[in-house]
């Protein structure tokens, strides 16, 4: 490492290699922070809650014995809340991104809207949840028989929240479509809605399922507007029919671990693996799905 | 679907203005386009040609900001008359663009859609061999109908789109540098194609490419880059005489490679 040289460049190897190595060992640390955080929340989940772990625990209801509580009420719940927030969101969604992105016309209105249905994305769930009690709760429901804290109150308070992110999702998949595809479709002598409903919208519909999923798998784990709505923990039935009341995971969880006895934080842990299950499975089909579509359009 | 009387005017454009907002791309053309004849539209690069090609079966209505002045006669009406319906006109006129465009459906799925959104009753499978017939496909992939379009050439997918235009069975054939983007081997299929199809079909086509207007057209108009950036037509005549002993040095100017 001798420089024998009269000109002014000077390497500096050494700090240089220094620098380098500081500046890795800086990047990785960073990206263990989050790995190591996921990894000590599974470990300590699944220590304390795979004792509790067992088919009475899933198919049974809860109790004030630890021994005999389940979750069977709060399961049924979310299958519940998901199928039918899923059954209003989905055609509202679509049926809004097709407008948006394949009819409107560009003017200062359209803008509006959407620059509306971004920000509605960010908005907090509380709020979404203090809307749909005053809006379908109290304001619509006029009694327990009619919405009132019902799963179809619920899903319709969901609806609101995820409503944004499949709109957001379903325009990108929309958008994606070559214009090509369009432009050929309509030299055929198709109209509009053959078009789109011939052409764009089968290769959008990938992505559109995509983004429903994942925005159906963010309405699982929330737990505010849905306590705004149902405020049940105790529930010893599952619903029947949309206008039964309810309870949901994140509600229940969130029940047990706030007993003071020590079985129950052992029950809430249980529940959060049923739920983490839940949800990454749903993940893993959105994953599917998406790789899956995208290797024959590859082809 | 030949036409007995030898000339017979199909389509003609009389003082034909386009618009994109105040900018006036294409200004004051008049043309008569020949039945079952080859037409080139030849010209620089911003000439207006493809704007004044997507005119003629109304695709230009779906760019916004896009006005259309003066009239397009087709089969004895106004194509931009007031009650007439943009979809049923592309279906008689058809359209084939720069990059081969098939959907992402399978080969069979691409021409049979065609027929199926105009209301098509016979005999589908009868019809796809007919139209994959005419644009010389059928041999190439009558073993495969199931598989994606995109398993095919680039030649091959530019075929399949030629055949999709043609089940439809349309008048016209707009055809917007059809091959500007296959290689030369795919590029001469191509041209034969075009040169079998005037049988069925008149063709209107606009090629960057000299030679091809030379090679394949019966008649060729030469369009220029006027004042404020308007598109115009300098001229239009039979392609032989086009290329041997036009009547502008402008054109003249340019089949000689004098600028570009």
């Amino acid at each position: 490492m001798s420089s024998n040289s009269h000109n002014s460049i000077n390497p500096n190897r050494r700090s240089r290699v220094i620098i380098g190595n500081i500046v890795y060992v800086l990047f990785l640390l960073s990206v263990l922070v989050g790995i190591v955080g996921l990894i000590v929340l599974i470990i300590d989940v699944l220590t304390g809650g795979l004792p509790w772990m067992s088919w009475h625990f899933i198919f049974d209801y809860p109790s004030r014995k630890p021994a005999e509580a389940g979750l069977f009420s709060a399961l049924m719940g979310t299958v519940w809340l998901m199928f039918m927030t899923a059954l209003i969101t989905v055609p509202i969604g679509v049926c809004a991104a097709i407008y948006l992105e394949e009819y409107a016309p560009r003017n200062l209105f359209t803008r509006i809207i959407e620059i509306n249905v971004a920000n509605l994305a960010g908005v907090p769930s509380i709020v979404y949840g203090l809307l749909g009690l005053s809006l379908f709760v109290y304001y619509i429901g006029t009694s327990d028989e009619f919405l009132g804290r019902s799963v179809l109150a619920g899903a319709m308070t969901l609806s609101l929240l995820v409503l944004p992110i499949v709109i957001l999702a379903s325009r990108e998949a929309i958008r994606a479509v070559p214009n090509s595809y369009r432009e050929g479709a309509y030299a055929m002598g198709a109209d509009q809605w053959q078009v789109i409903k011939g052409v764009v919208l089968p290769s959008a519909i990938p992505g559109i399922l995509t983004g429903t999923i994942l925005a159906m798998s963010r309405a699982i784990g929330e737990a505010a507007p849905v306590i705004a709505i149902s405020a049940l923990v105790y529930l010893t039935f599952i619903p029947s029919h949309p206008m039964d009341r309810f309870t949901v995971l994140p509600i229940q969880i969130y029940n047990w671990v706030s007993r003071p006895q020590d079985e129950f934080r052992g029950l809430a842990a249980a529940g959060i693996i049923v739920m983490l299950v839940l949800l990454l499975s749903m993940n893993a089909i959105a994953v599917f799905l998406r790789n899956k579509y995208q290797k024959r359009s590859e082809e | 679907m030949t036409s007995e009387i030898g000339q017979q005017v199909i389509l003609s454009a009389q003082k034909l203005n386009v618009y994109y907002g105040e900018f006036n791309a294409v200004k004051d053309v008049d043309i008569d386009i020949n039945q079952n004849s080859i037409t080139a539209l030849i010209g620089p690069s911003g000439c207006g040609k493809s704007t004044f090609l997507r005119c003629l079966n109304r695709m230009n209505d779906l760019i916004v900001g896009a006005s259309v002045q003066g009239k397009v006669m087709f089969e004895g009406v106004d194509l931009y008359g007031g009650e007439i319906d943009a979809t049923e006109i592309r279906s008689r006129i058809g359209m084939v663009f720069q990059k081969p465009n098939p959907f992402p459906k399978s080969i069979y799925q691409n021409i049979a859609w065609g027929l199926k959104v105009n209301g098509f009753k016979g005999n589908y499978d009868e019809a796809v061999e007919r139209a994959l017939n005419q644009a010389a496909l059928w041999d190439e992939v009558k073993d495969r109908l199931n598989n994606s379009a995109f398993t095919l050439s680039g030649g091959q997918q530019q075929r399949l789109c030629i055949a999709r235009a043609l089940a439809v069975e349309p008048a016209v054939l707009l055809m917007d540098e059809p091959a500007s983007a296959l290689d030369p081997i795919a590029t001469l299929a191509i041209e034969e194609l075009i040169k079998q199809l005037k049988d069925h079909v008149t063709i209107v086509i606009v090629t960057h490419n000299m030679q091809q207007a030379a090679r394949v057209s019966d008649e060729t108009a030469f369009f220029m880059v006027g004042e404020n950036r308007s598109g115009y037509l300098v001229e239009h005549d039979d392609t032989q005489k086009i290329f041997s002993n036009p009547s502008n040095t402008r054109t003249e100017e340019y089949i000689t490679g004098r600028f570009s």
